[in-house]
């Protein structure tokens, strides 16, 4: 039996960003197994000292080119929450609806168009315009959809020109809401289907006991500020932040990582779910269900299936919040903000994971200190152990060198790391 | 996907492309992937050959080759020469290709090891002075914008493939956005590089009541000292202007005359930034 095993993989393909992977088993013994960040750093953080405060979301948003609506949105909270600012009503269920939107973009993207090839034995999306054009022909008008509400709301889908401290510099038409309510109505199918296709995927059988680190919903599935929470019974306050992130550096990393009451923990859809199973929509719930997924899952490979309860989640919240904006009048988009000195934390579930912002300000609103902890970066090290785990698992299986470097790959893609953000 | 293409009955050969990114968010490249109704039509008319963050095969046979992001590190000179070398387009996609973008923004510190030790501490982590593409290989075509609009990405690509000569606005984002008949920003107090910034992105920002921060550089002939002046007009600070010149990189030359004379600056700002063209 084979029992020695190579595996190099120079800039996985299919993730955001520049990460490498090494596995090396002899006589059915692991003597490396790592994940290595190699991106280049852009010192979001330094960049910002000096600058003033509307400088903050409008360049940290651009941190990320998938999901630059959830850093805009966390840096928007962070300098309203120094400045003692809180938004209506109206701007705070604009804002989740545009988030919805974002999540439900990134979350299609990444399981049609970065997992579900490998699930379906291609190299990428493009051969399966022609073998499933069903299953691409969905995923285009899921994420149209998406993206049409986000351009819609946020001005635009990428780097979101509407979205400002204090509310937003313009409305939707109501009209166009509507439309976009329909259209949400109308996916609902497209979902299902999505829920049957993923429901025939062999998800790998692996599992590592892990910390599952999120928001924490009181009334709903949380999504934009609250309380933090792990399955390990760590509660914070959203400024506690720096209590549940503990960023180190490490050889092998252009990005910092992150621990808690373990070596590593986890962020992400799969940790949002099992931290608040519960505040699922009914219909969401049943779905987890239907897919295996009960709380608390410890395969991360299961981060797929989470994703895709999840877009069930926001497609039908974000029809009860255009009913809630549809049944009263506009009211002003934005409201004046006067600058302090002081400091704040935006705490945001983006795609990835939870998201947070820091910044301190001088009494003229100039940034003195920045600080964004990225989700991938807090996922990093428990990247780093699965693959570990994995590699020990696969160690005396006799499996071919190229079976268990697909099994790497496809464990990196279900945390779906957006690593130029990790590092930013 | 594959029957042969043609344009007015004369065959057209399918470029071979490939994508690539150094320092970025990598926005600029799902662009083209966030064009989903028009999505396989864009397809059929290239091949794609390399694009990590979409496919697994990957090839150095490629005509085309679009860049994005900014050089941040020695590594990514040596890996922008071997693209130059492998492709007969290179195209610079991107403001952070075009100028640098928002990573340029750390180039305004005189001191690199602090802006490593602000987010690094003691972490040995290597970086450099941001360069934009050209300044290291020949770029044949640039692509401006954060982020670059598809429809011009398609109209550009369209254009190279049918081997037409392609052309950027000399106009500004004025102009587009009068066109759009929108109410003009200054008026509604909001600080607007649109008189100055190249046209092109069909006043993205302005026609959705953002004031433009020029992310496409500079329109031909761009005049600094009037918009200096009609900032002054409208009640707008030097520093605010410089905020916005300053954020792309486009405009590097005209930000660096406007920065000695600002009231006040961190004491670790340069007077003057790397880059000297606009």
């Amino acid at each position: 039996m084979k029992l020695s095993c190579e595996v190099n993989v120079h800039h996985l393909t299919r993730v955001e960003g520049h990460g490498n992977i090494h596995i090396s088993i002899k006589n059915g013994v692991v003597k490396k197994a790592q994940w290595e960040v190699v991106e280049t750093p852009r010192f979001f953080e330094a960049m910002l000292v000096g600058k003033h405060w509307e400088n903050a979301p409008y360049v940290c948003g651009r941190i990320c080119g998938i999901c630059s609506i959830g850093h805009t949105l966390a840096s928007i909270r962070a300098v309203e929450n120094a400045f003692g600012i809180t938004p209506s009503t109206q701007t705070a269920n604009l804002r989740l609806l545009l988030k919805h939107m974002e999540t439900l973009q990134s979350h299609i993207l990444h399981l049609y168009f970065l997992a579900a090839p490998d699930f379906l034995g291609a190299g990428s999306v493009l051969p399966l315009a022609t073998t499933h054009p069903e299953v691409v022909q969905r995923a285009l008008r899921l994420k149209l959809l998406a993206n049409d509400a986000c351009d819609i709301i946020g001005g635009r889908r990428l780097h979101p020109t509407r979205t400002v401290v204090g509310g937003f510099t313009m409305l939707p038409e109501k009209g166009a809401l509507e439309k976009i309510r329909q259209r949400l109505l109308a996916s609902v199918p497209d979902l299902l289907a999505s829920a049957e296709l993923f429901k025939t995927f062999a998800i790998p059988d692996f599992s590592r006991e892990t910390e599952f680190v999120s928001l924490k919903g009181d009334t709903g599935y949380p999504f934009i500020g609250g309380g933090l929470v792990s399955t390990d019974g760590v509660v914070k306050k959203e400024h506690q932040y720096r209590a549940m992130t503990n960023e180190y550096c490490q050889k092998g990393f252009t990005s910092k990582l992150s621990k808690l009451s373990r070596p590593s923990f986890a962020v992400g859809a799969l940790a949002r779910l099992n931290n608040n199973f519960t505040k699922l929509h009914p219909t969401a719930r049943e779905i987890s269900k239907f897919l295996g997924l009960v709380p608390v899952n410890h395969n991360p490979y299961m981060g797929n299936v989470a994703q895709l309860v999840e877009c069930v989640q926001v497609v039908l919240d974000s029809v009860q919040l255009i009913d809630t904006l549809l049944g009263s009048p506009w009211q002003e988009a934005r409201q004046p903000v006067k600058a302090k000195k002081g400091e704040g934390v935006g705490a945001v579930e983006v795609p990835r994971g939870i998201l947070y912002h820091y910044y301190k300000f001088d009494k003229e609103g100039k940034v003195i200190k920045a600080d964004c902890v990225i989700p991938t970066s807090q996922n990093h090290a428990n990247i780093l152990h699965d693959i570990e785990a994995l590699a020990g698992q696969y160690a005396k299986t006799g499996k071919q060198d190229r079976e268990i470097e697909l099994l790497a790959e496809m464990l990196v893609r279900a945390y779906d790391p957006c690593i130029s953000c990790s590092v930013h | 996907m594959s029957e042969p293409l043609s344009y007015l009955g004369v065959p057209l050969a399918r470029p071979k492309v490939g994508f690539f990114e150094l320092s970025s968010c990598e926005g600029c490249q799902l662009q083209l992937l966030n064009n989903e109704a028009t999505l396989l039509d864009f397809l059929n008319l290239v091949e794609i050959v390399n694009f990590r963050e979409g496919m697994s095969e990957r090839g150095d046979n490629y005509d085309i080759a679009f860049v994005e992001g900014s050089v941040t590190r020695k590594d990514e000179i040596a890996r922008l020469t071997a693209i130059r070398k492998h492709a007969k387009i290179l195209v610079a996609l991107g403001s952070c290709a075009c100028f640098g973008g928002v990573n340029q923004l750390k180039n305004r510190f005189r001191d690199l090891e602090w802006v490593k030790k602000e987010v690094y501490d003691d972490f040995p982590i290597e970086t450099m002075e941001v360069h934009p593409l050209a300044d290291f290989v020949q770029v044949d075509l640039e692509i401006f914008g954060c982020p670059i609009k598809k429809e011009e990405v398609e109209r550009i690509v369209t254009d190279l493939v049918l081997g037409k000569t392609v052309r950027h606005p000399e106009y500004p984002v004025c102009m587009e956005c009068k066109a759009n008949e929108n109410i003009c920003l200054f008026e509604l107090g909001e600080p607007c590089l649109g008189p100055i910034t190249r046209a092109g992105c069909d006043a993205w920002c302005t026609s959705n009541r953002r004031g433009c921060w020029g992310c496409r550089g500079p329109a031909e002939g761009a005049n600094l000292k009037q918009l200096e002046e009609i900032m002054r007009t409208y009640g707008f600070a030097r520093e605010t202007i410089l905020d916005r010149l300053e954020c792309f990189g486009g405009f590097a030359s005209f930000a660096d005359t406007l920065r000695p004379k600002a009231k006040k600056s961190p004491v670790t700002q340069k007077a003057t930034a790397g880059r000297k063209k606009s």
